[in-house]
């Protein structure tokens, strides 16, 4: 395996790590808009208070690693989507301070503005990344100054209909969590919304990579061949059976681990299809942006292959460690927000 | 419209505001070390009642800094695009490793420190907060890696039409990553310790909780004054004397020393205007630049005349904002010792004008990173990397002028929102005081 394909998988694990953490976050903050009740938001928005921030970490490094080993993809595609990429911003900024700024003041006018703004600021970027990938894995008109697009052309049906795959797997992942942190009523609403998650997350999928073959059908030609896609296919069918069940039953460990093993083979199957590729060209192929053509030194590689070698597991171990810290039902204290 | 201008002052408004964070948090997590290591160690319920008071300042700044913080991440990609081709293959790296080593500690643990009391044990929770300022810290040593590589460019060739890297330690530990690491961390200390300084001086004018006060004060004066020595010396003077030795045209400009010269003069105070460079109202004193940057007096400076017009940095402000943010070093120094002195007489806490002086100075420190920063960067104009890559063939040449503008008003307006939003949360919560304070205490 070289260096190239080793980064192109580092990205990948980065990006379904981000998905799989803040994904959840994401589908509490628009799960946190079904509900009036000031308590229950109250419990939502503490069920991700203390993990939040590191979960958003994911995206940061992630980024910062697309733009240590594939610097050309870092340009291109942060410049080709800027209206894009700022809305985002925005909308993360928003939610950011949103969970520090709501409950500082009693008054019900100003938790409720901060309450649409931590909704916002979770569904706009829950959908927004999918669009970013339906783009990507349709393919760009490249050229040597980057990617022209616009915000329009951006939000066209395919790259919409993956953005609202992305906000039902984020949702639905969400309610997991929020099923396993919350109790009562409010923990049975959201099994049912769980439960609608998983039928809106498996008709999209099977839409969205119907649509994928017929928009980008390079996608599929070694992707047939490939063991690994068969091996997350396997993973993906698996958890749209454990998964549903398990929130039938309640039991909401497995229905997490299902909705974040169905996040995680999402992603490894479009990573499957893509690769070598990073930014397929569109019309012509051959504008495509690779691992090859467009990475970093051997020696930039190495180095960070080894901060990454270093660090992660430190990263992995204290981020467990601080999960068990608040494992449980989340409680309303003094403390919270 | 131009771009380039655009995007410069769209980067500008963007981490201006953002910096106005990081020093305090930075600041105030050091501080919290002291204070919960105390709490912990003599479980003194003052102690613990102040950390838990500072926590949720540092919670407060800590929120908006992370908001602001995503947005620097994502603008190299955004509006530099030219700049991250060309030198992708050594910037990246730093950025990379700022969140692997850094983001993941400070984030994952701040949300132990701020929500983990009683979940965890009071060593647990001790260390939670001991993590969250070394990751904060890690962090600004790995962002002034990729900044100071800016400035001062090692470890690299330029080759298949971008930098390419050589030695990772030579691009790492390049001429000017210590002293600006030193000297900016130091700064962030400066701010923590006068924000403490002040809000015990508010809570010491209002009679109220005099105890819990006193110490802060104590540990806030202490601090401070440390840290405000080291911060010029000598950390500020390190840093100067590497500028005069690695970037002079940054240092001809910032000292506004127009005509090379031996035994060059220390300009106390003047106003530059240009064409030709000149300084009006001078007030100078022969040799002691020189004998600053060179250790000897009569050791001759390059001045701005001596480089190409189209390689000099903007005078004027690089020359103001430099010489306002010594003012305010020094301001610190004089201000913290000054308490610590009336703290050695037992006369501190009768001295109102004093403390009222403390409130007041609050946002200072912030003024003078503000300050540093602008000499830093608009010092290293018109270069964007010192002498490879200048910043006008730096930007995305993709994005419309129309979409900058548009970005500019959106984060402008965002950022006037939040920082008046902080600002009166910031207030309010100074002004409820620390919690849990006995009626009889009161």
């Amino acid at each position: 395996m070289d260096l190239n394909t080793i980064w192109f998988l580092l990205v990948g694990v980065l990006i379904a790590g981000y998905a799989v953490l803040d994904g959840f976050d994401l589908g509490a903050g628009v799960l946190h808009l079904l509900t009036r009740d000031e308590r229950e938001r109250r419990v939502m928005m503490n069920a991700v208070g203390p993990v939040w921030d590191g979960n958003e970490v994911w995206l940061l490094t992630g980024g910062g690693a697309l733009f240590a080993a594939f610097p050309p993809v870092y340009a291109t595609v942060f410049s080709g989507f800027y209206l894009a990429f700022m809305l985002l911003l925005v909308a993360l900024i928003l939610r950011a301070v949103s969970f520090e700024f709501r409950g500082k003041v009693a008054s019900p006018r100003w938790r409720r503005c901060w309450d649409v703004a931590f909704g916002v600021g979770s569904l706009v970027p829950a959908l927004l990344f999918g669009v970013a990938v339906g783009n990507v894995l349709r393919g760009l008109p490249m050229d040597a100054t980057g990617v022209s697009t616009t915000l329009v052309g951006l939000l066209n049906p395919f790259a919409l209909l993956l953005g609202v795959l992305g906000l039902a797997m984020f949702v639905l992942h969400g309610a997991t969590w929020l099923g396993l942190k919350t109790e009562g009523a409010l923990q049975e609403r959201m099994r049912r919304w769980a439960s609608a998650g998983w039928v809106a997350f498996i008709a999209l999928y099977a839409l969205s990579t119907a649509a994928s073959y017929a928009v980008a059908p390079w996608l599929f030609a070694r992707w047939f061949a490939n063991p690994l896609t068969w091996v997350f296919f396997a993973l993906l069918l698996a958890s749209a059976v454990a998964g549903p069940a398990a929130v039938r039953s309640g039991r909401f460990g497995r229905a997490f681990l299902a909705s974040a093993a169905a996040t995680v083979s999402v992603i490894a199957l479009a990573a499957v299809g893509l690769y070598p590729r990073l930014v397929p060209g569109r019309p012509d192929l051959a504008t495509s942006l690779t691992i090859y053509n467009a990475a970093s030194t051997p020696r930039t590689l190495t180095t960070m292959l080894v901060i990454a070698l270093v660090g992660m597991p430190f990263v992995i171990l204290y981020t467990a460690l601080i999960y068990r810290a608040f494992r449980g039902k989340t409680v309303l204290t003094s403390e919270s927000y | 419209m131009d771009v380039v201008l655009l995007s410069r002052i769209q980067f500008a408004i963007t981490i201006g505001f953002h910096f106005l964070f990081p020093p305090l948090t930075i600041g105030l997590a050091w501080l919290l070390v002291v204070i919960e290591w105390r709490g912990w160690r003599s479980g003194d319920a003052t102690w613990v009642r102040m950390g838990r008071f500072f926590a949720k300042l540092l919670a407060l700044t800590f929120a908006v800094g992370v908001a602001s913080g995503i947005v620097m991440e994502f603008q190299f990609g955004t509006n530099w695009a030219s700049y991250s081709r060309f030198v992708g293959d050594i910037f990246g790296a730093p950025l990379a490793a700022e969140g692997v080593l850094a983001f993941f500690l400070e984030s994952g643990f701040l949300g132990l420190y701020l929500f983990g009391r009683g979940r965890v044990s009071t060593g647990a929770h001790w260390f939670s907060i001991l993590m969250v300022a070394v990751g904060s810290t890690i962090s600004a040593f790995w962002i002034l890696v990729a900044n100071s590589w800016q400035q001062t460019p090692a470890g690299y060739v330029v080759q298949n039409g971008r930098a390419e890297l050589t030695s990772f330690g030579a691009a790492v530990f390049n001429p000017s990553t210590l002293p600006r690491f030193l000297h900016t961390v130091d700064a962030a200390l400066i701010a923590g310790a006068f924000l403490v300084a002040g809000i015990a001086a508010v809570l010491l004018r209002k009679d109220r909780d005099d105890d819990l006060a006193r110490r802060a004060m104590k540990l806030a004066l202490v601090f401070g004054l440390v840290a405000s020595v080291a911060e010029v010396f000598p950390f500020g003077h390190v840093h100067a004397r590497q500028v005069a030795h690695t970037q002079p045209e940054k240092f001809a400009a910032i000292e506004g020393l127009y005509s090379s010269q031996s035994a060059a003069p220390m300009v106390l105070f003047a106003y530059p205007v240009t064409p030709p460079p000149e300084l009006k109202a001078k007030v100078e004193i022969r040799g002691v630049l020189s004998w600053l940057a060179f250790g000897d007096i009569h050791a001759p400076i390059r001045g701005i005349t001596d480089f190409p017009p189209d390689n000099r940095p903007p005078l004027w402000l690089t020359f103001v904002s430099f010489h306002n943010m010594v003012v305010l070093g020094l301001y610190f120094i004089a201000a913290m010792a000054w308490g610590v002195w009336r703290l050695q007489r037992g006369r501190l806490w009768s001295d109102r004008r004093y403390l009222l002086l403390l409130v007041i100075s609050i946002p200072l420190p912030l003024a003078a990173c503000q300050l540093g920063w602008i000499a830093a960067e608009v010092g290293r104009q018109p270069w964007i990397v010192y002498g490879l890559l200048r910043t006008s063939e730096a930007v995305s040449q993709i994005v419309p002028p129309g979409d900058v503008l548009f970005s500019i008003v959106l984060f402008g307006l965002l950022y006037l929102l939040l920082g008046s939003l902080y600002v009166y949360l910031l207030v309010r919560e100074i002004r409820h005081g620390p919690p849990g304070l006995e009626p009889a205490q009161a």
